[in-house]
């Protein structure tokens, strides 16, 4: 495919690290079109950057040459691609049900109030953004969440405390 | 995991990659299709549909296309289920193993294995097991000689229950919204990249080397009732001891729910439980001693096996609010491609979140129940939707009267 | 053929096709949204839901989408049945759920599907009481106007967007039900077919903006059928009039030429109707003043110039009347194309071929239908878009045929497009520069329209048998691939045209269709610029020449010159123009906008616009049309064969003179209805049965109730009364059907889906194939490659700007780009220019720089804007660097994906 971009937008893309490129490079290997690329490069520019800016998008769509929007329609549709800044930790809290059986919903309503934020949003010091996910597939150990890429199992108000100040501590 | 995965070394010393050397003794790839149709085999990911006759549908020969792929579906994100993530993270050769033998039988040069993106912890153990097998020449060229090639690719999802959707997990792979396909054509006709696919969960995958190794008389044993072989099975919810156990398929629910999981906590009673995760009907403590078999849940207990992994709802947890919760899930996994589900589920959803908040009301359980015909099997573009209707249609039956008394007292009845 | 039972009645249907498609076909009324007659179906919206049973004795039946169930043999469904009629209520309301109560205010409301549908569906409450879903709209550019919450997630938009249009700037968002239609940001929908959305989207999201400025409902519109004006495919039109202003421009269903879609200039292109700029009443002007002229002194005027003595320059974007009519007035030794020379050669051309047996003019169906495509040097996008759309569906034929030995019915849409992925019949186009159906080509020739020429007779000398020589390794492989491909195709088609103004690239081409014909004439499309070039070609023999006209008023020899509907000097060199305009003693000129020309006249008579008479044009096929009025003139504008004729005939008369006396025009008369072939010799109203307000329309001015114009001279009335469309269709003017007030009304008017209008007819072929076979044409002897430092110059056209007349429209002008030269970054570097620069074109006028990477070392291809005039440019050009930069917009708007970065 190849791309009708009216110039002033082309000229908005950031340019793409040699890290993003070369792993966008590999991931060409294994799809037979870039297409596919596409949403690995999505991931991979997240990697780097924490989120996919309008200016990564664009920079990603001409490096592939993909359709913008098609790339945005790509990019808004999956979960795990943020289209916003998000904070230092993401914190996948799992809202499905048997964490919702196991009382996963107290748990939540204390860390929402302890980091004071809702479902959606990023702590003013920027460290955390909370977000709901679908079952995690860690269900015998109800309640569950993930921040970054560690998880976190048989959540209490008392292990909130500890894990939030583990990666405070690790910020400091 | 209460232990690190077996090496390959470790997994070879106990009969790991046999199936192979068997193969390679002179097994054709018909000879493994006749093999695994004859077992008896029936997909684990969720519709029991028999894994040979599957692979069956691919065409083959001069004429067919020559690239084929192979597809693992480990996207795991059904509510309450959590087996292909122990099997990943415990046994990553045994999933592989498994692939090589479907990729062999079906002519697929190339698997993807298409990862659920928050397992991290399989990313690592599956990545590194690759690794070994190909330095141990289980995958690559001309793999033990046979002449067969295969290279496998980790793809971790970047998000969406609706990617477990086999066609829309093929969008996904291809970079696209994951928007369902229509059947027919299936994917083993047309697939992923519109060649011909063949789709697999990973539990299903793991079944293949015990078949080959040790025959079909040795798998048919396993199983205890009607269906053939063994199966995880999962308990969560508020019993003492939830987990997953590999059983064979034919156990009682109350084996699994009473010697494995222990039964409810201290000072609960059992209210009912959904099977086999969230998309299937519930079902209720008369149901016990039912067996744990594909047709025996589904004709005698209304529902159906599905993914093994039980959910169990105790006697002070507020069914309203349990159902409440997965119907928010799927409202919020809906593709967004079909009507009754786009459209019906949120609107279910905002019933459910009036009932919550005491605001409910006759007129909107009528609307429920209503709903529950409207999204069914065959009304909407994939089966997302009908999943949804299986514990709210089974749960309005059953808990009605719960339904009624949050009319009535204009608030949850478990919330004090 | 296949038998079903539909609600216990039987049926002969086509089970190639799905059972949504079959009822319509039949007539019955089934809901449906995401279907559409060609896009096929996707079963998205869940509205088309029947009840289907196994065989008789099942009672009992399953809900199945009619949409996505072939019709096969024995098929037995119900659309009455109670379930199924309660999940079409059930889809319907939960779309309508957070769809807004804005009907009144919308500009879908009275021709809405979805309105329509949602009474069909008997859905008439709404139960929901929850909070709505609201979005946010975007700015979409100078045509359409964006309202998101009207959406019901048909997936249609995108559909014929993308996957239909091949336009990369709108996409489905988002999920759930959160799902958005929108660009990646606010900005001009770029694609040009964008103005469909209004017609493909089933409610108000997408609506036409130019429309929007003096928006009236459908119903109050006085309509009539008409064809674009906008290029030489004839597309077919409803225009629709209020208040004595044309309002907007819809597509009209003609199963041959443009189905159901037309371009963005087409539908965009009329505002300058409405316009200040038209020439308002007749005038004589004399040194600077100029003064309304009595009705004496046109006759006086006239009854001179019928004396003799006169050049009449004709034109090719008049009708066939007004040619035909300033032919007789000044002799056929008088009368002369309004053509620049070079291309009234090639048109003359393209008329002797198409009367070689040998060759077959595709209808734009059937170029849509062709399995392996060849452009020479013809941007179509640009100069026939409608025709660019067609090849743009010809290349998926291969998608159909992989489905055919998949045993995927083709009707799958999506599951058609997902097996065959990349896989493309193939379209092979050679061009001065990248052109907009890139992105479907496998394979592009960029050269010269020498290098194209020599390059396309190489082909045809490959395909004849013999060995080209002469060629790189790599036009060689190419050349090779091509040949491959026309082999193998069953239905090769070759296009190319005369607006490069290369006589050699329409030889070649036609050589190349030459050597694959066999028994059935090889499908060869040769693109004619205007609407009407082919009926004034048919006027004029190849020896009139404009350029001999011209030379014969500077010289004195005439003193004389009637100028129709024409700016000269878009049409030949500005000196030889000023000349021969100056030495004229009389000039009169017809027409509808002031020019260039005007300026120069002693005498100019306002011309009526499309919309405002009868007349008949033909298309690159030499298909005639005939093309109502839709309402009065807005000036006191009179057809020109009204003022050339001196009000002596009337449109009946002129188009019989017309047939009865101009060669090839025989059939020309059949086209016109006559009142005694429709029921009590009714006519056909141009106003709808619920047109209303009629006797306040101008209470404003004056309270009494005018009389109704009456239209003598043809069977339409300016009235709401008269023979219904649903009796008779063979005037179809808009499309209603009791319960379908849509646009998908349309399918009660055809024969079946997709089929011919009911009694209408799709145009006549004026030409007879008489040649029984020529010869192939001898590639000229490649001339010396001189190094001059010169570029060698081609010409570039832009769908907007390109037009006279729909270059004069505000919404198309917003679209337009400046003047400029584009050439390659090799040649852009040794002169020191940098994009966006301003250049001067030998010396003379500046251009906008636009460094392109698609454009061969040593050439350039100019678009001239309205400013300058291409017949001023010589095949080869210097460029230097102008000093200032340019007032205009530069670039600015120019879309094309070959476009160097550097200095943007
Ligand atoms: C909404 C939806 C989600 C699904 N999610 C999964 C999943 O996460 N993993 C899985 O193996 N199958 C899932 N399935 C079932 C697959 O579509 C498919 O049937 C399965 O992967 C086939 O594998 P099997 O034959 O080995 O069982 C899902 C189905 C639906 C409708
Ligand atoms: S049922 Fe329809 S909207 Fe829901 S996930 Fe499937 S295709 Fe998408
Ligand atoms: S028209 Fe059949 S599902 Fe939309």
């Amino acid at each position: 495919m190849s791309s009708q971009v009216i110039a002033s937008t082309k000229n908005r893309a950031r340019v793409l690290t040699e890290a993003e490129i070369s792993e966008i490079e590999h991931e060409k290997t294994l799809y037979p079109d870039n297409q596919a690329v596409g949403l690995e490069a999505l991931k991979i520019v997240q990697n780097h950057q924490g989120w996919v800016s309008d200016e990564s998008l664009l920079a990603i769509a001409e490096y592939l040459d993909l359709s913008v929007a098609d790339l945005e329609g790509v990019a808004t549709f999956f979960n795990l691609i943020y289209r916003q800044p998000v904070g230092k930790h993401v914190i996948l809290y799992c809202d499905s049900v048997s964490c919702w059986i196991c009382r996963g919903d107290d748990v939540r309503n204390y860390l929402s109030d302890k980091l004071n934020i809702d479902y959606g949003q990023t702590t003013e010091d920027n460290e955390f953004t909370l977000i709901p996910v679908p079952c995690l597939g860690d269900c015998n150990n109800a309640p569950v969440m993930m921040v970054g890429q560690d998880l976190h199992r048989n959540l209490t108000k008392a292990g909130i405390d500890e894990i939030i100040g583990q990666y405070r501590n690790k910020s400091a | 995991m209460s232990r690190p995965p077996l090496e390959i070394g470790a997994y070879e010393a106990n009969d790991g990659y046999q199936s192979l050397h068997t193969i390679a003794a002179g097994m054709s790839a018909a000879d493994v299709l006749e093999t695994i149709k004859s077992s008896g085999l029936k997909g684990r990911g969720g519709a029991g549909f028999p894994t040979g006759l599957k692979w069956s549908f691919v065409p083959q020969g001069e004429s067919s296309p020559q690239q084929k792929y192979l597809v693992v579906n480990a996207d795991e994100m059904e509510p309450g289920t959590f087996k292909d993530r122990l099997l990943m993270e415990g046994d990553p050769h045994l999933l592989l193993e498994g692939m090589i033998i479907s990729a062999y039988t079906i002519g697929a040069s190339k698997a993807y294995i298409f990862l659920r993106g928050e397992y991290h912890g399989s990313v690592k153990t599956l990545t590194k097991a690759i690794a070994e097998a190909y330095d141990k020449g289980y995958l690559g060229n001309n793999i033990l000689g046979t002449g067969f090639h295969l290279d496998i690719i980790l793809h971790t999802s970047a998000g969406r229950y609706i990617c477990g959707e086999e066609t829309a997990l093929l969008n996904a792979l291809e970079g696209k919204r994951a928007n369902p396909r229509a059947k027919p054509p299936f994917p083993q006709v047309s697939g992923l990249w519109g060649k011909p696919t063949i789709v697999n969960n990973v539990e299903t995958l793991c079944n293949l080397p015990g078949i080959i190794t040790y025959g079909i008389d040795w798998y048919q044993g396993l199983g205890v009732g009607a269906d053939a072989g063994t199966k995880m099975f999962g308990v969560s919810g508020r019993v003492k001891n939830p987990g997953v156990w590999e059983m064979p398929l034919g156990v009682t629910i109350r084996e699994l729910l009473e010697d494995k999981a222990g039964g409810l906590q201290d000072g609960l009673g059992l209210k009912a439980f959904l099977p086999g995760g969230g998309s299937t009907d519930f079902m209720l403590p008369e149901h016990l001693d039912l067996a744990l078999d594909y047709d025996e849940i589904s004709q005698k207990g209304g529902s159906r096996l599905a993914t093994g992994t039980m959910i169990v709802l105790d006697d002070q947890t507020c069914p309203v609010g349990m159902i409440g919760n997965l119907m928010k899930f799927f409202a919020h996994e809906s593709c967004g491609f079909c009507t009754p589900c786009r459209d019906g589920l949120p609107w279910v959803d905002t019933i459910f979140r009036d009932f919550e908040a005491g605001r409910g009301s006759e007129k909107d359980l009528n609307i429920l129940k209503e709903q529950v015909d409207y999204m069914g099997p065959g009304r909407t573009f994939c089966a997302l939707a009908p999943g949804a209707t299986a514990p709210l249609g089974s749960g309005l039956r059953y808990f009605e009267d719960d339904f009624k008394e949050h009319i009535k007292q204009k608030r949850c009845t478990f919330k004090d | 053929m296949a038998k079903i039972v539909v609600d216990g009645n039987e049926y002969e249907v086509d089970p190639n096709n799905n059972l949504l498609q079959e009822c319509l076909s039949l007539g019955l009324d089934l809901p449906y949204f995401c279907w559409h007659p060609c896009m096929g179906s996707v079963g998205a919206c869940r509205q088309c839901a029947v009840k289907q049973y196994r065989d008789e004795n099942d009672e009992k039946g399953t809900i199945v989408m009619a949409c996505m169930t072939p019709a096969s043999d024995g098929a037995r469904i119900s659309i009455t049945d109670g379930q199924a009629h309660d999940m079409r209520e059930r889809v319907i309301e939960s779309l309508m759920i957070s769809h807004p109560h804005d009907c009144p205010v919308c500009e879908e409301g009275g021709e809405c599907h979805l309105q329509d549908m949602t009474l069909m569906s008997g859905h008439n409450y709404r139960r929901y009481d929850k909070k709505k879903i609201t979005h946010h709209n975007q700015y979409l550019g100078p045509f359409i106007n964006h309202e998101m919450n009207r959406c019901i997630t048909c997936y249609r938009c995108v559909r014929f967007y993308d996957g239909y249009a091949g336009g990369t700037d709108l996409s489905a968002q988002a999920s759930h039900h959160h799902t958005y239609f929108g660009r990646h940001e606010e900005g001009t929908l770029e694609n040009e077919f964008s103005g469909n959305l209004v017609e493909v989207c089933p409610t108000g999201v997408f609506t036409d903006k130019v429309f929007s400025q003096a928006y009236t409902r459908k119903w109050d519109l006085q309509t009539a059928p008409s064809v674009c004006t906008g290029c030489s495919t004839g597309c077919n039109i409803t225009p629709g009039e209020r208040y004595g202003s044309l309002r907007r421009i819809v597509n009209r269903y003609n199963s041959e030429v443009n189905g159901y879609f037309i371009c963005d200039r087409g539908r965009f292109g009329w505002e300058y109707v409405n316009g200040e700029e038209r020439v308002q009443t007749p005038v004589q002007i004399v040194g600077d003043e100029s003064k309304e002229m009595s009705d004496e002194e046109i006759d006086e005027l006239f009854n001179d110039l019928a004396k003799g003595g006169v050049i009449g320059i004709g034109s090719p974007r008049s009708s066939n009347e007004s040619n035909y009519a300033l032919r007789k007035l000044v002799g056929e030794a008088n009368f002369y194309p309004g053509i620049g020379d070079d291309e009234h050669a090639i048109n003359q051309l393209i008329l002797e071929l198409h009367k070689d047996k040998v060759f077959h003019t595709p209808s734009v169906r059937e170029i849509g239908q062709a399995d392996a495509v060849v452009i020479v040097g013809e941007d179509i996008t640009n100069t026939a878009p409608r025709i660019a759309l067609a090849v743009r569906q010809s290349v998926r034929n291969k998608a159909e045929e992989l489905a055919a030995l998949n045993n995927i019915p083709v009707w799958q849409d999506a599951a058609v497009r997902e097996l065959a992925q990349q896989e493309r019949s193939p379209l092979f186009i050679l061009s001065n520069a990248a052109s907009r159906l890139d992105d479907v080509a496998q394979q592009t020739f960029i050269g010269t329209c020498a290098e194209q020429a020599k390059f396309a007779f190489a082909i045809a000398e490959s395909l004849a048998g013999a060995t080209p020589t002469g060629l790189t390794d790599r036009q060689h492989e190419l050349l090779v691939e091509i040949v491959e491909a026309l082999r193998n195709a069953k239905r090769p088609l070759i296009i190319s045209g005369s607006s490069n103004r290369s006589i050699e690239m329409v030889q070649a081409a036609a050589n190349i269709a030459r050597a694959l014909s066999a028994e059935e004439p090889s499908h060869l499309a040769l693109m004619l610029p205007e609407a009407n070039t082919m009926g004034l070609e048919l006027l004029v023999s190849p020896e009139q020449r404009l350029g001999a006209a011209l030379e014969k008023c500077a010289t004195g020899e005439v003193s004389k010159v009637i100028v129709l509907e024409s700016d000269l000097y878009r049409r030949a060199p500005t000196a030889s123009v000023d000349n021969a305009l100056s030495n004229a003693e009389t000039v009169v000129v017809l027409d509808q906008m002031h020019s260039a020309t005007t300026a120069k006249a002693t005498h100019v008579f306002p011309v009526t616009a499309f919309s405002e008479q009868e007349s008949t044009y033909v298309n690159y096929e030499s298909r005639a049309q005939l093309s109502f009025k839709v309402h009065q003139a807005v000036t006191d504008a009179k057809p020109g064969w009204k003022w050339l004729t001196n009000g002596k005939a009337d449109i009946n008369k002129i188009i019989k003179a017309c047939s009865d006396e101009a060669e090839g025009f025989g059939s020309l008369d059949g086209l016109v209805p006559r009142l005694s072939q429709f029921v009590a010799g009714l006519k056909i109203p141009r106003q709808s049965h619920r047109y209303s307000g009629r006797t306040a329309m101008i209470a404003n001015r004056n309270v009494h109730e005018p009389k109704q114009p009456t239209d003598n001279e043809s069977v339409m009335a300016f009235s709401m009364e008269g023979m219904p469309a649903m009796k008779d269709a063979s005037i179809l003017g808009s499309t209603w059907a009791p319960s379908w007030n849509s646009n998908q009304s349309i399918s009660k008017f055809q024969e079946e889906v997709n089929g011919e209008l009911k009694q209408g007819h799709t145009g006549t072929l004026l030409l007879t194939k008489k040649i029984e076979s020529g010869v192939p044409f001898t590639p000229p002897q490649s001339g010396g490659d001189g190094n001059s430092a010169k570029l060698t110059l081609s010409l570039a056209f832009q769908i907007f700007g390109s037009e006279e007349l729909s270059a004069r429209s505000p919404a198309i002008q917003k679209r337009m780009t400046d003047a400029y030269v584009a050439l390659a970054p090799a040649d852009a570097a040794r002169l020191d220019i940098k994009q966006g620069d301003s250049v001067g074109l030998n010396g003379g006028p500046a251009v906008v720089a636009c460094i392109r990477e698609k454009i061969s070392e040593g050439s350039c291809v100019v678009h001239c804007g309205v400013r300058l005039n291409p017949h001023d440019l010589a095949g080869t050009v210097s460029l230097t660097k102008a000093a200032d930069s340019l007032p205009g917009k530069g670039l600015n708007g120019l879309i094309v994906s070959d476009l160097c970065e550097e200095g943007y």
